[in-house]
């Protein structure tokens, strides 16, 4: 009776076991790389907007405070959009006559507010308050980077769960002094450890609850 | 192969005290090869196969449409409302994994007990066993609100940065059930690779060959190969042995480890193993019974393995019984007026009829196995394995649907009430059951051709 596989089928089993452990472990790990990539997430992906608003410019050419457009950073859960009337304090003086401004004053002129882009958003099952991370020492920096470096604004993070438990878990690591919420680029302390030890403790934050599921999906 | 003095006094001994023998006498290597795989290779299929395959496979059309409606609406589609959270899918889910207890027990359990009567039934319950597991593993899977996560139960590496409640018996449950379906089917493969080589040398066609022959993995039937068989296949049986009692123990946790009145006691784990042997026997003999009348397999099964299973049913059944008796005088002396209460609403209450149905397909019926009429009267060992199988389903469905639906809190009572769906998907199921074994029965050797060989072999000394 002729054979029914040529013996280069011995190799071609054992390759194919050993191949086939290799392939789920690869398809594995690319699916995993996948879900972290830009592609999933949006990160470091510039987004359109009605006017190319550069916060480089305004936050460290000009040196305007985070505050002055996000006004309610501080009581509120949500940061705030400017209101065109803001953009107009300046630019009815300055650059009044610019084209790239015209969205602004179509929308000053019209009570219609501007339609920019949300950049950072977490899903609606998500409780997020920036009152309570500016007041527990959390820079604007830890979550949005150097924004003073982004001539278009970006996000430079993932909002991935995973990500915001980094500092659930260790907010020893990311904590701040109040007065220095709202700088970019300050250099670390030399004593960064336990002054972030002291701070937590000064500030009053309780780490085991930072991690309870209520914390966030309520 | 050798045989130690023990296993040869054994066969001595079920030839001389009158019971049936584990094979009929007058068979050779070759008529054992020829008949069994004959219903693979050359016979043609019958028209009660086919006839038997269309009825499966249509409730398996059904099966899946109700799936697809699931998925499209929501778990709403079935009668599962609060207090009742668990219901058909979890009772169904605890029906099938019990039936998929057999498999396991009859082949490592015995084999390592050295049991020659379980050689011709082994690779059909362990066949039998996968198909309820996956059976099983599905409803938990449907259960889910959603679905398409299922992976979360697994702990992998995440974007969210969690991992299961470890804590919990859930998600021992969902590592038990994996396992078992994991090593279940290692054991189930490995017993086949033999015979996977003498399919791919008798058949005739080049396809059935050459994927007999993928399968066959190479099998020369060599004495190295024997040698390295032997030792691997009692290996995987050691391995496998304890998954016998753990995978239902953790079941019987998942209820255990909850506060509910009927659920919250000590003894579920060991009750919940042996309800599964109990069931999982039942479930063997209501399939066997049938497929070696069609088969005419009645040389290899014999009345021998029928009056086991019987024996096996009555012990485990009686075991039940115990259980049921247990329950009612732990709810007597715990003094707890909720324990107290949930055993008189099991009798009493709106769902008596299924406690007291309970009672009979469980305790009552499987006593008439003490008479070896019985035991030795095929349509009474059908018609009482088929009342098991309908009494283990309703025994879930008491734990389940009864201890939930009045709790500690009789503001949130509520009677519980199935729709047509959740009827569509345990059928529906069984048709999925079925389709699988058919398939099997079909395209593969449902009893053990080396083994009984080796059987033969034995038998042949004796006599």
């Amino acid at each position: 009776m002729a054979q029914i596989f040529h013996p280069s089928m011995n190799t071609l089993s054992k390759a194919t076991i050993f191949g086939g452990l290799f392939l789920v472990a690869s398809l594995a790990f690319a699916w995993d790389r996948f879900n972290r990539s830009a592609y999933m997430t949006d990160a470091d992906v510039v987004r359109d907007q009605p006017v190319p608003f550069s916060h480089e410019h305004h936050v460290r050419g000009l040196g305007i405070d985070c505050r002055y457009c996000h006004t309610t950073v501080e009581q509120s859960a949500f940061a705030g959009i400017p209101a065109t009337e803001i953009c107009m304090n300046c630019h009815s003086q300055i650059w009044k006559d610019s084209p790239m401004l015209q969205p602004v004053r179509d929308s000053y002129r019209s009570g219609k507010p501007l339609k920019w882009t949300r950049v950072h958003d977490v899903p609606d099952f998500v409780y997020f308050n920036h009152s309570i991370h500016v007041a527990k020492g959390i820079g604007c920096e830890s979550c949005h980077g150097r924004v003073d470096q982004m001539p278009l604004m970006r996000r430079t993070q993932t909002l991935q769960m995973g990500w915001c438990l980094e500092c659930h878990a260790r907010p020893q690591e990311f904590i701040r002094d109040r007065k220095d919420i709202y700088e970019f680029g300050k250099p670390a302390r030399t004593d960064a450890r336990e002054h972030g030890q002291e701070l937590v403790k000064e500030y009053g934050i309780d780490k085991k609850q930072l991690q309870d599921c209520w914390i966030c999906h309520r | 192969m050798s045989h130690s003095p023990h296993e040869e006094s054994a066969l001595v001994a079920s030839e001389t005290d009158g019971s049936a023998p584990v094979i009929e006498p007058g068979h050779t290597y070759a008529s054992v090869t020829d008949q069994i795989s004959a219903i693979v290779l050359t016979r043609p299929t019958s028209r009660g196969w086919v006839f038997g395959f269309a009825i499966s496979f249509s409730l398996l059309m059904a099966f899946l449409y109700a799936t697809a409606y699931l998925f499209a609406v929501g778990v709403g589609i079935w009668g599962t409302t609060v207090p009742v959270g668990w219901a058909f899918p979890i009772v169904n889910f605890v029906w099938w994994i019990g039936i998929g207890h057999a498999g396991t027990l009859i082949s490592a359990v015995l084999l390592l007990l050295h049991q020659e009567w379980r050689t011709s039934i082994n690779r059909f319950a362990e066949a039998m066993t996968l198909f309820a597991v996956s059976c099983a593993g599905l409803f938990p899977l449907l259960h889910l609100g959603r679905p398409w996560l299922f992976y979360w139960l697994l702990p992998y590496p995440n974007t969210m940065d969690l991992w299961p409640n470890f804590r919990s018996p859930l998600i021992w449950d969902a590592f038990a059930v994996t396992t078992y379906f994991t090593v279940s089917i290692l054991f189930w493969y490995m017993g086949l690779i033999p015979d996977l080589a003498t399919l791919r040398d008798r058949a005739k066609n080049r396809l059935p060959r050459v994927i007999y022959g993928i399968m066959a993995m190479g099998w020369r039937g060599s004495a190295a190969h024997w040698q390295r068989y032997e030792t691997a296949y009692l290996l995987l049986g050691g391995i496998a042995t304890p998954l016998v009692v753990s995978v239902h123990s953790i079941v019987g946790m998942d209820f255990a480890a909850s506060l509910i009145p009927g659920w919250h006691t000590t003894f579920s784990p060991p009750f919940f193993v042996a309800g599964a042997i109990f069931s999982g026997f039942a479930m063997v003999m209501t399939l066997m019974i049938p497929l070696r009348w069609a088969y005419g397999l009645q040389d290899f099964v014999t009345m021998r393995h029928l009056e086991n299973m019987a024996k096996v049913i009555l012990a485990t059944g009686s075991m039940m019984a115990y259980g049921y008796a247990a329950e009612v005088f732990f709810a007597y002396y715990s003094g707890n007026q909720y324990e107290r209460f949930m055993v008189l609403n099991r009798a009493l209450g709106p769902y008596a009829w299924s406690y007291w149905a309970l009672i009979a397909c469980n305790v009552a019926v499987p006593q008439l196995l003490w008479f070896q009429s019985v035991r030795r009267n095929i349509p009474a060992l059908f018609i009482i394995s088929l009342i098991v199988n309908v009494g283990m389903w309703l025994e879930r469905f008491v734990i389940v649907v009864i201890s939930l639906h009045r709790d500690y809190l009789p503001s949130a009572w509520r009677i519980y009430a199935p729709t047509v769906w959740d009827f569509t998907h345990l059928v529906g199921s069984i048709g999925l059951f079925m389709t699988l074994l058919l398939l099997f029965t079909r395209l593969l050797p449902m009893i053990s051709i080396f083994e009984l060989r080796e059987l033969v072999h034995k038998t042949r000394d004796e006599v």
